[in-house]
C-alpha cells in the first residue's frame, strides 16, 4: 500500500520540488536583473540579438500567413451576413488579444527557447560554467541572466512585429484578394479596437516572455549533462513552454474580462 | 594519484568548493573554505587557477579570447596590456600561433593547453590541475610538466596535480599522496612512494595487475551470469 501510494504521489512530488527549485531560480535571476542589467548591459543587447533579431524572419513569415487565413476565414464566414468590411476587426482583435502573443511565445520557444536550453546545457555538460565559477565569474550574471533578459525584451518586440505582420497579411488577403474596401477594412478596424484591447495584448506577451525565457534557460541549467540529458531537456522546453503559454492565456483573458 | 574511481577529483571540487563538504573542514591558505560567503570564496578564487580534465574552454569565444577572459573580467586593462599578458601565456604553451583559431578547431591536447594558458593568466598562487597529461602527445607531455614545474619555482605557486601518469609526475612533484576509497594509503616523495613495500602502493606504482585494487568491478559468478541464471 505504501510502495502503491509512493509511485502514485511520487511524479507528483517530483513536480512540486521541481516547481520549487525553478521559483528559487527565478528569484536569483530577478535579483541579479538590476546588477547585469546596468553592468553587463553589452551581453544583453547581443542576446536580445540572438534570441529577437534572428527570429525576426521566421516571425515575419508566420505572421505573414497567419493574419492571411485570419483574413480569409473572417472574410468567409462574415460574407454570408454582408458583414465582410468587419474582416478587418476580426483579424485584429485575433491578432492582437490572442494569437500574436500565444504564437509569437510559441515559435520563440521553437527557434531562441531551445538554442537556449541546449546552449546552456552544453555549457554545463562541457563544464564551462564549472570553469567560470573557478574564475571567480558568476555564470548566473555572465550567461544565466543576460540570456533570460533577452528572452524577456525580445517576446514583447517578436509579438508587435508578429501583429503588424499579420494583420499586413489580413489586409492582403482581405482587400488585395477578395475585394473588401480598404477604407473599411482599416477605419472599422480603428473605431472598434480601444487601447486596452491593446494593452491585454501587451500584458500577455510581457507574462509570456518571462515565461518562456524563464523555461528555458532553467531547462538548460538544471539540464543532466549528458548528451541525452540536454537532448530532454530541449524537448522540455518546448512542451512545459506550450503547455505554460496556453494555460496562462486562459488565466489572463479570465482576469480581464 | 590512485585508482579510479577513488575520489581525486571529488577531492579537488572539494578543495575548491565547486563540492560542499557534508562534514569536516577544508583548510586552504589558513581559511575554512565551507565558511566563506560567495563573494569572499570568489576572492579567493581570483588566487586559483584550474586546469579542467576536457579544458572546458569557453565555446563561442576564441583562443586568444578565452585566455583574455579573466582579465577582461577582473581587471581593467587596456586592450594592449591584455594583448601583452596573453600572447607569451600562449607562447609558454606553444599556442600562439593559434590565438585566432576556435576551440572547435582544436584538437584536445591543444584545448587543454590553451586552458592551461588561461588557469596561468591571472597569475594565481595555487593551480589545480585534473588529469593534465591525459591526450597530450609525448613532445606535449614533456613540455607541460616541465612548464608546470618551472612556474612552481619561478612564481612560487602551490600545484596540486590529479594524474594517473606515474613517470611525468614523479619528475614534478614534490610530494605525492596515493588515495584509495577516500582514504590517503601513502605519502611521500615520488622516490619514497616507488621503493614503498605495501601491497596496495606496489601494486599502483608498478601497474601490477594482482593485489588489493580489483581490476573487475563487483560482478556476480562469470559462469552463472554467462549460462543465464544470473542478470
Amino acid at each position: 500500500m505504501t510502495r502503491l501510494l509512493r509511485e502514485v504521489f511520487s511524479p507528483a512530488l517530483e513536480f512540486v520540488r521541481n516547481f520549487g527549485a525553478m521559483v528559487l531560480f527565478f528569484v536569483q535571476l530577478l535579483r541579479y536583473t538590476p546588477w547585469t542589467f546596468v553592468r553587463r548591459f553589452g551581453l544583453v543587447v547581443g542576446q536580445v540579438y540572438n534570441a529577437g533579431a534572428l527570429s525576426i524572419v521566421i516571425i515575419m513569415v508566420c505572421g505573414l500567413f497567419v493574419g492571411g487565413v485570419l483574413g480569409l476565414q473572417a472574410f468567409a464566414n462574415l460574407e454570408r451576413f454582408n458583414a465582410e468590411e468587419a474582416t478587418g476587426i476580426l483579424a485584429a482583435f485575433a491578432l492582437v488579444k490572442e494569437i500574436g502573443p500565444v504564437i509569437t511565445a510559441l515559435l520563440f520557444a521553437g527557434r531562441a527557447g531551445t538554442a537556449l536550453a541546449s546552449e546552456i546545457g552544453l555549457m554545463k555538460a562541457t563544464d564551462q560554467l564549472s570553469a567560470m565559477e573557478m574564475m571567480a565569474v558568476n555564470p548566473m550574471q555572465r550567461v544565466l541572466v543576460p540570456r533570460f533578459l533577452g528572452g524577456v525584451i525580445s517576446v514583447p518586440l517578436l509579438t508587435a512585429v508578429f501583429t503588424m505582420v499579420g494583420l499586413l497579411g489580413a489586409h492582403l488577403v482581405a482587400v488585395e484578394l477578395l475585394g473588401v474596401d480598404v477604407g473599411a477594412f482599416w477605419q472599422q478596424l480603428q473605431q472598434a479596437m480601444d487601447v486596452e484591447d491593446v494593452y491585454e495584448g501587451i500584458i500577455k506577451s510581457i507574462v509570456f516572455g518571462v515565461v518562456a525565457s524563464l523555461l528555458a534557460v532553467w531547462e538548460g541549467y538544471s539540464a543532466v549533462p549528458t548528451a541525452e540529458g540536454v537532448g530532454r531537456a530541449t524537448t522540455r522546453t518546448v512542451v512545459a513552454t506550450a503547455i505554460a503559454v496556453l494555460i496562462l492565456d486562459f488565466m489572463i483573458t479570465a482576469s480581464l474580462i | 594519484m590512485g585508482p579510479s574511481g577513488t575520489g581525486k577529483t571529488t577531492l579537488l571540487k572539494l578543495i575548491a568548493r565547486q563540492l560542499y563538504p557534508d562534514r569536516g573542514q577544508i583548510i586552504v591558505d589558513g581559511v575554512d573554505i565551507a565558511t566563506l560567503s560567495q563573494r569572499e570564496l570568489y576572492e579567493l578564487r581570483k588566487r586559483f587557477g584550474m586546469l579542467f580534465q576536457n579544458g572546458a574552454l569557453l565555446t563561442d569565444m576564441s583562443v586568444f579570447e578565452n585566455v583574455a577572459f579573466p582579465l577582461r573580467e577582473h581587471t581593467n586593462l587596456s586592450d594592449r596590456l591584455i594583448r601583452l599578458v596573453v600572447l607569451p601565456k600562449l607562447h609558454a604553451v606553444g599556442l600562439r600561433g593559434a590565438a585566432e583559431l576556435m576551440p572547435s578547431e582544436l584538437s584536445g591536447g591543444m584545448a587543454r593547453r590553451v586552458a592551461l594558458a588561461r588557469a596561468i593568466v591571472m597569475d594565481p598562487d595555487i593551480l589545480i590541475y585534473d588529469e593534465p597529461f591525459v591526450g597530450l602527445d609525448p613532445i606535449s607531455m614533456g613540455v607541460i610538466a616541465r612548464l608546470l614545474r618551472r612556474m612552481n619555482d619561478a612564481l612560487g605557486i602551490s600545484s596540486i596535480v590529479v594524474s594517473h601518469d606515474i613517470k611525468e609526475l614523479a619528475e614534478v612533484s614534490d610530494r605525492s599522496f596515493l588515495i584509495s576509497d577516500g582514504h590517503v594509503v601513502a605519502a611521500g616523495t615520488p622516490d619514497e612512494l616507488r621503493n614503498d613495500q605495501s601491497d596496495m602502493v606496489r601494486q599502483f606504482m608498478h601497474g601490477l595487475p594482482d593485489g588489493p585494487v580489483a581490476f573487475h568491478y563487483d560482478a556476480p559468478d562469470y559462469k552463472q551470469q554467462l549460462l543465464g541464471t544470473h542478470k
